[in-house]
């Protein structure tokens, strides 16, 4: 079961990959593009030799990015698999393919948008090479640490649903989660790098493309996820032996 | 499915579908595998950098930037 899964969840990836690409291709390489100019704008300004790339920009924006988008879906894909195998029947009582929705909705809000608050999405020549290591670091950081706020806001929900009700106890697993998201907001430092006359309508519309990409991907996983699992857990011979209990009842 | 499981939920059609017995393994070894494909989209050549020279790194640069990862 989890093995099939995993297969799935993957090559569901790879299917988000191939539509985040097409995203990526449409709306966010013009930026790209934009940005990288904007550098070698900057950089013969300084009197600077043009840096020779290794791999030719045509490559970079098409099979280079067909190939880094393909690869975290079937990353993302993968992993979603395995939480949906831990998450189904034991978070909520939701059928198959709302809880795949519901996950990928709560992965995208999680792992992209709520740390895109504190730390976006950045266009070429937005960032200090010397502080990749830093920002990295604080990236992850930002990203676990929504994560695990978001699952002990789902604790809270549960734990006091009977105590509270469910409607006020789903206020106190929100107000929990914004707390502990805003706290790590305030402590963790800012990252202010963009370079000055660094044009602002490029770097609103990467970020806008960043975002739509990340979109694309969690959307693709979390509503094809749920179609081909549903298949999968209707006919598990457990399932159809708990059915069949459940009818001879 | 583990039989565990599956009497559990005897009766009951929404129920855990894996044991977290059955889920340790594919956890460990997929979540590393998945974890190093990350990796190498969006970290390689940074904090971290495991293939010599950067070509991986120049190869799916415009995804790791497009896809939110910290660079350059
Ligand atoms: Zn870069």
């Amino acid at each position: 079961m989890v093995r099939s899964l995993l297969i799935r969840g993957m090559l569901v990836g790879l299917l988000a990959g191939v539509l985040a690409f097409a995203f990526a291709y449409a709306f966010g390489e013009p930026q790209v593009q934009h940005a990288i100019d904007f550098e070698d704008l900057m950089a013969a300004k300084a009197g600077a030799a043009h840096e020779h790339a290794l791999i030719s920009r045509g490559t970079q924006r098409t099979v280079g990015l067909l190939i880094g988008t393909v690869a975290m879906g079937v990353a993302l894909g993968g992993m979603f698999a395995l939480v949906f195998a831990y998450a189904y029947g034991r978070v909520g009582s939701f059928g198959v393919r709302a809880t795949s929705a519901l996950l990928a909705l709560a992965a995208y809000v999680t792992i992209t948008l709520v740390p895109f608050t504190k730390y976006p999405a950045s266009p070429p020549s937005v960032g200090n090479a010397d502080t990749i290591d830093r920002r990295t670091l604080l990236f992850f950081a930002m990203i676990a640490i929504t994560v695990l706020a978001a699952i002990a806001a789902g604790r809270v929900r549960r734990e006091y649903a009977e105590r509270l009700g469910p409607w006020n106890a789903a206020i106190a697993a929100g107000a929990v989660f914004v707390l502990v998201v805003a706290a790590a907001q305030l402590i963790l430092p800012a990252v202010h790098e963009t370079p000055a006359g660094f044009p602002a309508d490029v770097l609103y519309r990467f970020r806008l493309a960043s975002l739509g990409i990340s979109a694309t991907l969690w959307l693709t996983i979390g509503l094809a996820f749920g179609a081909t699992a549903e298949r999968l857990v209707a006919a598990q011979p457990g399932r159809a032996r708990a059915r069949r209990a459940g009818a001879a009842a | 499915m583990s039989e565990a499981v599956a009497e559990r939920n005897a009766g009951v059609v929404e129920g855990p579908i894996a044991s977290p017995r059955e889920l340790m393994p594919y956890a460990i070894f997929a979540g590393v595998v998945l974890m190093m494909l990350v990796y190498f989209v969006g970290a390689e050549e940074g904090a971290l950098s495991l293939i010599g020279g950067s070509s991986v790194h120049e190869l799916v640069h415009d995804a790791r930037h497009l896809l939110g990862f910290p660079c350059h």
